[in-house]
């Protein structure tokens, strides 16, 4: 498959491992922000062939893993309600709220399902007029485009039993969040390729200014990523701390302006609770007024729930770069990925997920 | 969820009034939304992510990361070869 297979040339993957070995000359603390990337770097064992000077540590982009506790369970009560078919990207399913989660709510006799795009639930909305259709709209930048096109095709097609549950998060805050943290480690990050790809890279010339930290634009294959970490540590040996580019066959500096300007319009930014983070003032993504009619917290009498979590589960200290899975005294057990405490163990990007499979 | 996956488009055509495309994986064939890639043409890549097309790929910037890396693995290799 073309722009595939030449990303795993193992070949060129050797090449550009081998010079960062020439390159580095002390230890050096990375962050890939990506959940994706985490898996990526288990599941090709490249954090085994790097120098043990570099220690990666693994960042927030995990949507799965960060959508609140709150919002979990107002997802739950509202998919157990008769009359509505709740859909959600298939991440979501698994993911612990406070006493279930939405496999559990189905197993109930929920009508909980699973879909691929927002369009598609638009698609089972116009199929099913006598039910309500829910959409678990989260996710980075990088599902806003969708998810905003979702609720601009509901309003065009005359669609009043579509609404989405929102709980958007935006990365550059959260590079705020883990850099301004004072036991912050983090000294160069790999930015999100896809997120980069809808937003550009315009937004972290200052970030990379502020707290002197290299960032470069990373992709997803192999070579993408050595060649990210490569960018990366030349810099911090250089002592410099640009913002570079090393996936520019689909990243631009500006992004993609027509999915810029859809979710200006659909969307306005708002604090957002991170799980096991906390409030990240203008980390997210809400619906404008004008949309309120497609606003599921609206519609569904959810306001108000209680929510509980693990005590024991440490996935906040995770995300932020301030711990690694094995710190966790339940990882592995009784944490698992069929039985887990946290939604890290959940996702197909949650750090703690990857290191129980790639057996770290 | 970032997960995004390059393919060919091998179809354009309308449908609710958004500009959709045929997008062909290596053999497998999916529907994507080409809102966002308007200068979209037939035989362009693209990144599709949760049936949307985020970025066409450019193939002169792929060329030119490729020739990059190219030198840099040709460059570890004369230096195995010379013992340096």
């Amino acid at each position: 498959m073309k722009h595939l297979s030449e990303y795993r040339d193992a070949h060129l993957v050797k090449g550009v491992i081998h010079e960062i070995h020439r390159i580095v000359t002390r230890p050096w603390v990375i962050m890939e922000i990506c959940g994706g990337q985490t898996h990526a770097i288990m599941r090709h064992g490249l954090d085994q062939l790097l120098p043990e000077q570099i220690e990666l540590v693994h960042g927030p982009g995990c949507p799965v893993c960060v959508t609140s506790l709150e919002l979990i369970d107002k997802a739950l009560e509202i998919a157990a309600l008769p009359q509505v078919i709740f859909t959600s990207y298939g991440d979501m399913l698994r993911v612990p709220g406070s006493q279930s989660d939405l496999f559990s709510v189905r197993a109930a006799g929920g009508d909980v399902r699973v879909v691929y795009s927002p369009l598609d639930a638009i698609q089972i909305a116009r199929q099913n007029p006598d039910k309500q259709v829910a959409f678990f709209a989260i996710g980075f930048e990088t599902t806003a485009p969708a998810n905003a096109m979702s609720v601009l095709q509901a309003q065009s097609l005359g669609l009043h039993n579509f609404s989405v549950l929102v709980s958007h998060v935006r990365v550059p805050p959260a590079m705020h969040a883990v850099l301004g943290s004072p036991a912050n480690r983090v000294q160069g990050f790999l930015a999100a390729g896809h997120v980069c790809a809808v937003m550009g890279f315009w937004e972290y010339p200052p970030i990379a200014d502020q707290y002197q930290v290299p960032i470069v634009v990373t992709g997803f294959e192999p070579l993408d990523i050595v060649q990210g970490l490569h960018l990366t540590v030349r810099q911090l040996e250089d002592r410099r701390h640009q913002v570079e580019n090393a996936y520019a066959r689909v990243v631009t500096r500006a992004g993609n302006l027509p999915a810029q300007k859809v979710i200006d319009r659909v969307f306005e930014t708002c604090d957002q609770k991170w799980r096991g983070i906390g409030m990240i003032a203008g980390s997210g993504w809400r619906l404008r007024p004008a949309f309120r009619e497609f606003d599921a917290e609206a519609r569904f009498d959810v306001a108000k729930v209680q929510t509980q979590e693990s005590p024991i589960c440490i996935a906040g200290q995770i995300l932020q770069g301030l711990k690694k899975p094995h710190d966790c005294p339940a990882f592995g057990n009784p944490c698992r990925p069929e039985h887990p405490l946290g939604a890290t163990m959940v996702s197909s990007e949650g750090a703690c997920a990857a290191y129980y499979r790639y057996g770290r | 969820m970032c997960l995004g996956v390059p393919g060919k488009i091998i179809e354009l055509y309308e449908a609710n009034g958004l500009p959709m495309g045929k997008i062909d994986f290596g053999g497998v064939t999916r529907e994507a939304c080409l809102a966002y890639v308007p200068e979209a043409q037939i035989g362009d890549y693209t990144v599709i992510h949760v049936g949307f097309a985020l970025h066409l790929i450019s193939e002169a910037e792929a060329q030119e990361t490729l020739d990059l890396l190219q030198q840099i693995a040709d460059m570890d290799e004369n230096e195995a070869v010379n013992g340096a």
